[in-house]
């Protein structure tokens, strides 16, 4: 088990998980129609930021507000206790190791930091692999940095797999027409230690899971095959009363919202209640296995959250986070 | 240890399997193809692939056919992630010459190849892909996912930069033989 301690969201919503998390109380949307963001580009829906982001820029910013409120002398980003692991599917422009050297150079952190590139899944896999190096003993602190802006060359590939809403995405609506591309930054440091302040809300990673559907690159398997084994996984030891809240990925296509609702189905879960991020921020890719877990994680007040996402590849993913530790 | 005996190398110009070479005719790319037809032969959606998953592919099947092993985990990692095809992609969407392609597009995430061969070999345990500096930092990443469960795991390098040029290390973690 290990200890969230710092977290951070940087969106078109807004800077600071707190200004994020009430954008969305407030049922603020990021998503806008685009028509000449990109040359040859057909119009899309999206959640952008205003003005060209940085990469490097917006993860160094990201990693530097998740630690603002954390004075702790056990804790530095320059330690060679602390590892920066990267989720990222694109990069900084189709580089993905270059800006997660220079985002831990900034830090002076002296470890060579680790990717994670494994489709939508991204930021829950870096979440798994920060417990594991963590529960292994090979370091004390994880910096889990979530990152991915929208270019041409996304866009246009999603278009031409006819993948995208020309309107804002409806999940697990009959009407769904398909999902929206989105911009963000988010930062979870996990720790082996619980370094935050007593009686202060805080949660722990506690299980995670990843599993392959081995049944086609760009589809999900229609039984929910890999989504369901990871539930499985992660429910172990856990009563179905004690979940308060399952963050699904609900990405609005036809096949991934089937696929989410039979997987949850078959895990008898279809009762407890759901987070759809997607409206408000569109797919942000890289950096939504992190930004949700924040958001799902702050929305529970006590009990037991279920993150799960699904992607390209096959690959399938769910952690399970302890809030109020 | 947790490493097995069992380990593949390919480059360009050989390929070598628990440390004796396999003879090959052909280099490159086409070498891989001279390979999936003397290991394989029989799965045409080979030929749909980008070079990046061909050699995976044709590592995992040569691995797993001479070891009798069934992984159940698959974790590559490379220093370049999908470049190669990324470029192949990026040349579809030129201005002056715009008509993105849906296959090659599919193929511009690296973590894609350990989905090919989680197909092939009907794998539905984990498939990871990682971005690292170097091999070494694989290692730690392989026994910390061991050390949270049994299993036999394939795993290794997977690199392709250029069309004619790749490097697999790949190999198979769990009990020693």
């Amino acid at each position: 088990m290990v200890y969230c301690i710092g977290h951070s969201i940087i969106s078109p919503l807004g800077e600071g998980s707190q200004a994020n998390f009430e954008a969305v109380q407030a049922g603020r949307s990021g998503l806008k129609i685009y028509s000449d963001r990109f040359a040859d580009v057909e119009p899309f829906c999206a959640s952008l930021f205003d003005t060209p982001q940085d990469f490097v820029e917006l993860c160094v910013r990201s990693a530097q507000q998740s630690v603002v409120s954390l004075q702790h002398s056990a804790f530095s980003l320059a330690s060679k206790d602390t590892i920066f692991i990267l989720s990222t599917t694109k990069g900084d422009n189709l580089n993905l190791l270059r800006p997660a050297q220079q985002i831990a150079a900034h830090f002076g952190n002296p470890n060579p930091p680790i990717v994670v590139s494994n489709a939508c899944t991204s930021g829950v896999c870096a979440q798994i692999t920060a417990m594991r190096l963590l529960e292994a003993g090979l370091y004390q602190h994880a910096v889990v940095v979530g990152c991915d802006l929208q270019t041409r060359f996304i866009v246009s590939g999603f278009q031409s797999f006819k993948a995208l809403s020309p309107e804002p995405c409806l999940p697990f609506s009959e009407e769904r027409k398909g999902l929206n591309l989105g911009e963000a930054a988010a930062t979870i440091i996990y720790s082996r230690e619980r370094l935050s302040v007593s009686g202060e809300r805080c949660w722990a990673l506690e299980a995670g899971a990843i599993h392959n559907d081995a049944n086609h690159l760009s589809a999900p398997s229609r039984t929910g095959e890999g989504a369901y084994q990871c539930l499985m996984d992660v429910l172990q030891g856990v009563k179905k009363e004690e979940i308060g809240l399952i963050g699904v990925h609900g990405t609005a296509t036809l096949y991934n919202d089937a696929m989410e609702q039979t997987a949850l189905e078959r895990a008898g879960l279809q009762e407890i209640p759901r987070s759809v991020l997607k409206p408000y921020f569109g797919h942000t890719m890289g950096a939504a296995g992190v930004l949700e877990t924040i958001l799902c994680a702050m929305a529970v007040e006590k009990g037991y959250v279920i993150k799960m996402l699904s992607g390209f590849g096959g690959v399938n993913a769910a952690i399970r986070l302890k809030t109020e530790c | 240890m947790l490493k097995t005996e069992h380990y593949i190398v390919i480059t360009p110009r050989s390929v070598v399997l628990n440390g004796k070479a396999i003879e090959v005719n052909e280099t490159g790319s086409k070498m891989l193809v001279e390979l999936y037809r003397r290991y394989v032969g029989d799965y045409p959606k080979f030929f749909k692939m980008d070079t990046l998953c061909r050699l995976g592919f044709i590592a995992a099947e040569i691995l797993i056919k001479e070891s009798g092993r069934s992984p159940d985990a698959v974790i590559l990692a490379n220093r370049s992630a999908s470049i190669k095809n990324d470029t192949d992609y990026l040349a579809t969407i030129s201005e002056g010459n715009y008509y993105p392609s849906p296959a090659l597009f599919v193929y511009t995430l690296p973590n894609i190849v350990t989905g090919e061969i989680a197909i092939r070999q009907a794998i539905q345990g984990e498939t990871a892909f990682y971005i690292l500096d170097q091999e070494e930092q694989l290692e730690p990443i392989i026994l910390s996912t061991l050390h949270s469960k049994r299993s036999t795991v394939l795993a290794g390098w997977c690199e392709c930069s250029k069309e004619n040029e790749f490097y697999a290390k790949i190999q198979l973690y769990g009990t020693i033989d």
